[in-house]
């Protein structure tokens, strides 16, 4: 091939994954999937991740339009750009997909999560988690006279924050809805 | 006003108004009422084949050679669960079928009634998509809707699950004109693309076409355009096994197809070359070799109709989202109004003149012994000139049949690909030979992958089907012998084909005719008594039981790395490569 001025391939003696144009940087992505509420849909969309071997952080599902039987999955995955834009492509062609969006690629998004926790405690410690939840924004939902069940919400990581301060003062059981998100803005 | 109807009625009235002639099936218990409707009828064709898995490959036989879907219909339970290689292997090669299954009825879904199975859960990761119906009034849009789901954008498999209570309730029927979908795929590429892609080619020096089953795909008119393309601007063009016939094989410009045991011209001239266009390709791993030496100097064009089939595994340089006919009456449009001319590539074409004097596909030939070389290379001086489709099954002689044998029109060769279904022809054969009822078809086997499904020799028989079956019998399962012997050492590990069958008693139990031939001397006299007998032929050729299929590029090598001839294929295969299938 000499007189053709090609270069060789690498050297690599693996031949899986040697993808040398494509970044191999992990991104966290969340998408926003609108589909048709039909049966099995959740099915198609889990089996696309489970079957190809990609991630899935969070997932969360509800209609949100009853009269035109669109429902909407919030997706947060992670992967390389390349992958990412696989997972796209590959939700884009399930017929009963209308609709996917990068919410980590289109501009700015909001996301909200909403947890329970469930904490149990006495005396110092059962104070210091009320003064806490109060710090963080947490409502009381249910009181007995030695536990707690606190209602968050906000971004996946002030929940991670949260729980992390509950864990010594007797934290025994977690609720996480996942993420919900959406793009900001008017458009 | 819509007409109310049965759900049985509504089917063979879809049916027919898709304008459906052929189906392919096998009654039970929850499709009876179906079958009741199909009986006092005679506007479609019912073709009762041996096993549904035989079904679902002549839908794809019948769909592969005649651009139209295919239909097959199966009951619940075992008839579903049969039906499912057959639609993995429609969905790995982009073929549009739809599959009609019966289910329990609906008030015992759930229960583990006799014969239930969760069809829908079962086939949806091998279905483009499914759906099971619930209510009558429902169905008649459904139908309507398969049809459409299947043929359009890139094709695919769909099956339809119909309890057997929704098959007997009446409903509103819906005309096919009345269809209500949102499924409408973007077929039209990008004009910014294209435009680039047009200025590529003027400045290419060593273009080469990679061409494949999209083209086919997208119908006669993508064919048509396609060697109009390569007129134009001369480029050398390749193809994979699913694109052969697109352009013809008795072409200027043809290099044969590329890949593991393509040509070694088509594979050195990706290799060397300085701009790629694929052309309704996926990149696969038969075809790339190692990804990371795959063409390493080109420019590469993506056209495809899938936007998931681009930066899958090769990233491209120009992707273009479209159907490739569109795309390429676009991409001559601009090419004409800008007055292009390509660049000078004559010493790319001296270079590939070279790359063919090789000639990769030479082997010994014996006086005593039927090479399956020879056989193919007779079987094709003898065939090619008739009206003739091609099927096979998988393994050596898939690859030899595609690298002798010419194809100068598309669907003209139905292979399995993707999945590379053993079991796969000799049912295909019989879809293509009802499409087609006066053309000459020959499956072209393996004793191994014939034996998978030749209970469809009833249904040859029963149908009056001339199919031919020429099956280079090694008494190997030849390919896995082959690998075998390059990766683990010649032990030869459940390789051989123990206890055969006298396949001439065989064809004549089924009442065909069945001819044996092991003396090269005698094969095209034996040929010949197989294509002048009018019905279906189990042809027995008795070929060199350890031949090799070459040239090939062994796993985990680039294309230039390619084994040619007899050569010493021990430690061919790296470690790295060993893994890989």
């Amino acid at each position: 091939m000499a007189q053709l001025k090609i270069e060789q391939g690498s050297t690599s003696h693996s031949a899986y994954n040697l993808r040398p144009s494509f970044s191999d940087v992990e991104e966290r992505h969340t998408l926003a999937v609108l589909v048709e509420n039909e049966p099995g849909v959740l099915a198609r969309v889990i089996g696309l991740f489970s079957g190809r071997g990609y991630n899935i952080e969070s997932l969360t599902v509800a209609e949100i339009d009853h009269t035109g039987h669109r429902s909407r999955i919030t997706i947060v995955t992670t992967g390389t750009p390349q992958v990412i834009a696989q997972i796209k492509a590959q939700l884009g062609r399930i017929v009963p997909v209308h609709e996917v969006h990068d919410l980590t690629e289109e501009g700015r998004s909001v996301e909200r999560e909403l947890a329970l926790f469930k904490v149990r405690g006495q005396g110092d410690k059962r104070v210091e988690a009320l003064r806490l939840a109060d710090i963080f924004r947490a409502s009381v939902v249910d009181t007995t006279l030695e536990s707690f069940v606190f209602e968050i919400t906000g971004t996946p990581e002030k929940i991670d924050a949260f729980a992390d301060l509950m864990r010594p003062l007797g934290l025994v059981e977690v609720a996480r809805t996942g993420v919900a998100a959406l793009s900001r803005g008017a458009a | 006003m819509d007409g109310q109807m049965t759900g049985a009625k509504m089917v063979v009235q879809a049916l027919k108004d898709q304008g459906v002639d052929v189906v392919f099936g096998y009654p039970g218990g929850a499709v009876l009422p179906i079958y009741d409707e199909i009986h006092q009828q005679n506007d479609i064709h019912h073709v009762l084949v041996r096993h549904e898995q035989g079904a679902v490959h002549a839908a794809e036989g019948y769909a592969r050679s005649t651009g139209k879907p295919g239909v097959a219909i199966v009951t619940s339970g075992p008839g579903a669960t049969n039906a499912v290689t057959g639609l993995t292997d429609a969905l790995m090669d982009s073929i549009p079928i739809i599959v009609i299954s019966g289910q329990a009825p609906t008030f015992m879904i759930g229960t583990d009634a006799f014969q239930e199975a969760d069809t829908v859960g079962i086939t949806r990761p091998c279905t483009k998509h499914n759906w099971l119906i619930k209510d009558t009034d429902r169905l008649a849009n459904t139908l309507h809707e398969a049809f459409h789901v299947a043929m359009s954008g890139r094709p695919g498999p769909v099956l339809v699950d119909i309890p057997k209570d929704v098959q007997f309730a009446t409903g509103g029927y819906v005309q096919r004109t009345d269809m209500k979908t949102h499924y409408a795929p973007p077929t039209l590429g990008d004009a910014a693309s294209i435009e680039q892609l047009v200025t590529a080619i003027e400045t290419s020096e060593r273009p080469v076409l990679y061409t494949g089953g999209g083209v086919i795909n997208s119908g006669p008119e993508a064919s048509r355009l396609l060697r109009e393309f390569v007129a134009e601007t001369n480029m050398p063009i390749t193809s994979t096994l699913m694109g052969l016939g697109a352009y013809p094989a008795s072409g200027e410009r043809w290099l044969g197809m590329l890949g593991m045991h393509g040509l070694y011209e088509a594979n050195m001239a990706m290799h060397g070359s300085d701009l790629m266009i694929c052309l309704g390709a996926r990149f696969d791993d038969r075809i790339t070799g190692r990804v990371d030496a795959f063409s390493p100097g080109s420019t590469k064009a993506h056209i495809d109709i899938d936007p998931s089939s681009i930066n899958k595994v090769i990233r491209a340089d120009i992707p273009i989202v479209g159907d490739i006919a569109m795309v390429l009456a676009e991409v001559l449009r601009v090419w004409r109004e800008r007055g292009s001319k390509t660049a000078d590539h004559s010493a790319w074409l001296d270079q590939i003149a070279k790359w063919k004097a090789k000639n990769c596909l030479r082997y010994t030939d014996s006086k005593t012994t039927i090479k399956p070389q020879y056989a193919l290379q007779r079987l094709e001086a003898l065939t090619k000139d008739r009206d003739r489709y091609i099927t096979t099954e998988v393994g050596q002689h898939q690859m030899w049949a595609a690298q002798f044998l010419g194809f100068e029109e598309p669907n003209r060769w139905m292979t399995s690909g993707g999945l590379g279904t053993m079991g796969y022809g000799f049912p295909a054969s019989v879809g293509v030979q009802m499409a087609h009822p006066d053309s000459l078809v020959i499956n072209v086997a393996g004793e191994a992958s014939w034996l998978m499904n030749m209970q469809e020799m009833g249904t040859a028989v029963q149908y009056r089907l001339p199919v031919k079956q020429f099956i280079l019998n090694n008494e190997r399962l030849g390919m896995v012998r082959q690998w075998q012997e390059l990766l683990h050492n010649s032990r030869y590990s459940q390789s051989w084909s123990e206890a055969l069958p006298d396949f001439v008693k065989l064809a004549e139990a089924f009442g065909a005719k069945g001819i044996l031939c092991k003396d090269p001397a005698d094969l095209d006299d034996a040929i010949m008594e197989m294509l002048d007998y009018d019905g279906p032929v189990i042809f027995d050729c008795l070929v060199e039981k350890h031949e090799n299929c070459f040239p090939m590029i062994p796993s985990g090598k680039p294309h230039n790395e390619m084994l040619i001839g007899e050569v010493a294929t021990e430690q061919a295969i790296e470690a790295g490569g060993a893994v890989l299938v």
